[in-house]
């Protein structure tokens, strides 16, 4: 069984279709790679799999449970977790506190409010700034981050649950050529935990680090395959050639 | 002040402890010491009043309550409401016709029932309010409580049996036992530890890992959803909570006061003017209030609500974050301290270098 399945997903803002029946999978332990030229309904296809965005048609499945028109948090529960293309950390709290906050969610509330698990969880909180590299930052203000920093907070924030299926929305948009080859290290020993899609515009960063890839094009799936049958696919070719 | 901290939002209690900084005492080591220095004062205040001053002191007590269930919504769980009011006046009222038609004044039965009035309508309203299918706008909250609030108003004004403009003058005295509970310096203890019990408690849970996570809501409540959390649940358990806290303190007022009337009360006015998101604030702003209100009434019998009114304006303008950023600078907001302040310390020493 698939980890997650959406089928004839589609979705319509107003007269415009980002989305039109687009089937889409994802294989346990799998790194996924959701490529396309701009505009061709990426992000889109994200949002709906997280719960941004509701699909005007099509189901959404995941662990085999019908997820199509449930809340992000109970998305989140299940075990999804996405990473916004837009960093969104929480600027006044502390790198640390950002990461506990994300850690901390899947608690209910008679363990919120006594915090009987904060002590567990400390150890889980270092732990995902080590691997993240930003444990020479966790008493530092998210704030004062640099973008690239800000990018592996929200990585870790995604991380921070769990989660089966990672979905990460342009993880190096902005980033120097630097942080983006880290961005890469960073990424690969993460498909141990859970599997991963990641959005990217970035062809050789996405090359190198995963096993599929899906490319989309006006709201369609153009192609589905390994990397070396999408990098001979006459199909993909034609549109990176004319539309990039 | 931290050095480099790139901006108010880069300062937390925690940040400051990192950075090494000793040249000025951290936000949270000044809000324990206001703290300190109220609890003392308060404790020995009546050995140095007189009957008249106890009583108007008691008077601030129970409204720091009330100002403190509204630094609960919106110091902390970003909830704009005037609903405040309605809860207290909804359970001032209730414990006052308990005790005129059914002759219950047991301290053990009045208090709880003007908690659980004020629990279980502010519950009422958080459900309509919060907890439907899209997430609310701040706008449509505040404007909400504000009808809920202004309908209380003109119900016990329009109600014969609430007693109309007059409201329910002589309602007998609170009892424990034998013993009755009049204003005076019993009334000033009761009062003064109802409010120690509740701001403890409002620490407690601003502390824990409920406060991160209200913390996290009133920065970017859409993201929160997307970690798993239920998050207009837990505001509506934060506002029912509060909702508690303002009915207590109307049930303390209508004993102590002897009688209850329909009054808009300004709470927001006193968590804005002292700063929310503090606690502290919050009782710093009830007694500056209440204390300029009397000094201007006193002075200028005619005129004083207006200078009083020009006085609050110039406060929110020129010091939006209240009288406690003259003490704590630079932070629009210092709630986030006292979460940062109660996580664990165990940062690596390099952590400490780095963030120098």
């Amino acid at each position: 069984m698939a980890l997650l399945e959406a089928t004839g997903v589609t979705k319509a803002f107003g007269q415009l279709t980002a989305l039109s029946e687009v089937d889409f999978g994802v294989e346990e332990g799998q790194l996924h790679g959701l490529i396309g030229p701009n505009g061709s309904g990426k992000s889109t296809l994200l949002k709906c799999i997280a719960g941004a965005e509701l699909p005007s048609r099509g189901r959404i499945r995941f662990l085999g449970r019908d997820l199509t028109q449930a809340t992000p948090s109970a998305r989140a529960r299940a075990g999804l977790s996405l990473k916004f293309q837009v960093t969104s950390v929480f600027p006044e709290l502390s790198v640390y506190d950002n990461v506990l906050l994300a850690l901390q969610a899947q608690n209910p509330l008679t363990v919120l409010a006594f915090s009987r698990t904060r002590p567990g969880l400390h150890a889980r909180v270092m732990e995902i700034l080590a691997e993240l590299r930003l444990l020479d930052r966790g008493a530092a203000a998210a704030a004062v981050l640099s973008h690239g920093e800000q990018q592996w907070l929200e990585i870790a924030m995604a991380l921070a649950s769990r989660p089966r299926l990672l979905l990460l929305d342009e993880p190096t948009a902005g980033m120097s050529l630097e942080e983006r080859r880290a961005t890469g290290e960073l990424l690969v020993p993460l498909r141990r935990a859970c599997s991963i899609v990641i959005v990217e515009h970035d062809l050789d960063f996405i090359r190198e680090i995963c096993d599929v890839l899906t490319v989309l094009d006006q709201g369609r799936v153009l192609e589905t395959g390994t990397v070396e049958q999408i990098q001979k696919s006459r199909k993909v070719q034609e549109v990176y050639l004319t539309r990039v | 002040m931290p050095a480099g901290s790139g901006g108010r939002a880069g300062v937390t209690g925690a940040g400051l402890a990192a950075r090494g900084v000793r040249s000025s005492p951290s936000p949270g080591t000044i809000v324990a010491a206001l703290e300190v220095l109220l609890l003392v004062v308060f404790a020995l205040l009546p050995l140095a009043l007189q009957d008249f001053w106890v009583i108007f002191v008691t008077r601030v007590l129970i409204l720091a309550l009330l100002a403190l269930s509204f630094d609960l919504v919106w110091g902390f769980a970003g909830i704009m409401s005037f609903g405040q009011a309605l809860f207290f006046g909804a359970a001032g009222y209730t414990v006052a016709l308990l005790a005129r038609d059914a002759g219950v004044t047991s301290i053990f039965l009045v208090l709880p029932a003007a908690l659980a009035v004020g629990l279980v309508l502010a519950f009422l309203v958080a459900s309509f309010l919060l907890l439907g299918r899209n997430p609310p706008s701040i706008t449509f909250v505040a404007l909400g409580t504000l009808t809920g609030s202004y309908a209380g108003d003109r119900l016990a004004r329009g109600w014969y049996y609430l007693g109309g403009q007059n409201g329910i003058p002589s309602i007998p005295p609170m009892t424990a036992g034998p013993l009755q509970l009049t204003e005076g310096v019993t009334y000033y203890y009761l009062a003064l530890a109802s409010l120690i019990a509740v701001y403890a408690a409002c620490r407690y849970l601003v502390g824990s890992q409920l406060g991160l996570a209200l913390a996290g809501i009133r920065i970017n409540e859409a993201r929160m959803a997307f970690f798993g959390y239920g998050v207009q649940s837990l505001k509506a358990i934060v506002f029912s909570v509060a909702g508690a806290i303002a009915g207590l303190a109307g049930g303390l007022y209508a004993f102590h006061e002897g009688f209850v009337w329909p009054n808009l009360l300004g709470v927001i006015l006193y968590a804005l003017f002292g700063g929310v998101g503090t606690l502290i604030g919050a009782v710093i702003g009830v007694i500056a209030i209440e204390i300029v209100s009397f000094v201007l009434a006193d002075a200028y019998p005619t005129v004083w609500p207006i200078i009083l009114g020009v006085l609050l304006l110039v406060v929110i303008l020129f010091r939006p974050s209240g009288l406690i950023s003259l003490l704590v600078p630079r932070r629009a907001r210092v709630g986030i301290f006292l979460v940062a302040a109660r996580r664990p310390r165990r940062i690596p020493k390099e952590a400490d270098d780095g963030a120098a």
